[in-house]
């Protein structure tokens, strides 16, 4: 198990996404949005909140786990400002690997996210690794949602 | 400029209560993409064994990140918010955030630093509920980035 790779993910990035990223944390930072408030603040471009990029990369964890409550800890350091020009966009790819198990179900999960080929941001999350059977519970039943 | 240095140590009171309600999770969690059934769907949820939808772990950043305003929105930290870059965020979840959840934050400044020229904030959160349930331990870092 250890040495397992995470399925790598692809996140693509908008202003939209910033925008509505902005309303949910409340973090109006106007950097965030505002191309001139940007600039004034050294940066080449409009960027992502640091914490959508964590919750990217937490997402890529739960995808793995299968339930959101499987996350015990993370410890994210942000590297790089991850720059969202207007129109195009950018994408976050996130690659996650298993570096640790302790008490047999307790994972150690390294992550790396990178915009262009470069790393924006690591990430160290503690999970707990369920067995099959509860993998299958977070997953909606395919049947009445839709 | 410098920080304030007389901060570090300086512990608040615990911040009026958030009441954590179930479109807010759903649109916390919408926002960072997160499609668990149990962030959408009360019956997987508490099938699951929570009481209600539980928020993605992030959504602790919402709280902390409000709770943190009494400290860089003191003119006497001496802090240029619009040259703040967030650095580092620990989390430590000893449940996740529940619908119907009543949190409050207990924030500490636990170190002021220069490190390269720029300024370092750390700050620790202790979020709970109001009945004194241990929710999640955050650690912050934030760098302000001195102009030249």
């Amino acid at each position: 198990m250890i040495g397992t790779e995470l399925p790598r993910a692809w996140y693509p990035v908008s202003r939209a996404d910033l925008v509505r990223y902005a309303a949910a944390s409340g973090d109006f930072n106007p950097i965030h949005w505002s191309q001139s408030a940007a600039g004034n603040a050294g940066l080449p471009d409009v960027v992502a909140h640091g914490m959508l990029t964590a919750g990217l990369m937490t997402r890529t964890v739960i995808s793995w786990t299968g339930r959101p409550d499987a996350v015990l800890s993370s410890v994210v350091r942000f590297v790089k400002p991850v720059a969202v020009p207007d129109v195009s966009g950018t994408v976050i790819v996130v690659d996650g690997r298993v570096t640790a198990i302790e008490a047999g179900d307790l994972a150690t999960v390294e992550l790396v996210a990178r915009c262009d080929g470069q790393q924006v941001a690591r990430m160290t999350a503690t999970v707990l690794v369920p067995s099959p059977p509860c993998r299958r519970t977070a997953t909606p039943a395919p049947s009445t949602d839709h | 400029m410098a920080l304030n240095r007389r901060f570090v140590g300086r512990k608040y009171p615990p911040t009026e209560p958030y009441e954590v309600g179930r479109e807010k999770i759903r649109e916390f969690a919408a926002a960072v993409g997160e499609d668990s059934a149990a962030c959408y769907d009360v019956a997987t949820a508490v099938r699951l064994g929570h009481p209600d939808l539980i928020a993605p772990p992030t959504f602790a950043i919402v709280l902390s990140m409000r709770a943190d305003e009494q400290v860089v929105r003191d003119a006497e930290l001496g802090l240029d918010y619009s040259k703040v870059v967030h650095r580092e965020q620990r989390f430590t979840h000893h449940r996740p955030v529940c619908a119907g959840d009543a949190l409050t934050v207990v924030v500490t400044v636990r170190d002021i630093r220069t490190i390269a020229g720029n300024e370092l904030l750390i700050t620790t959160g202790e979020i709970t509920t109001v009945a004194g349930e241990p929710v999640c331990t955050t650690s912050t870092t934030l760098v302000a980035r001195v102009s030249r």
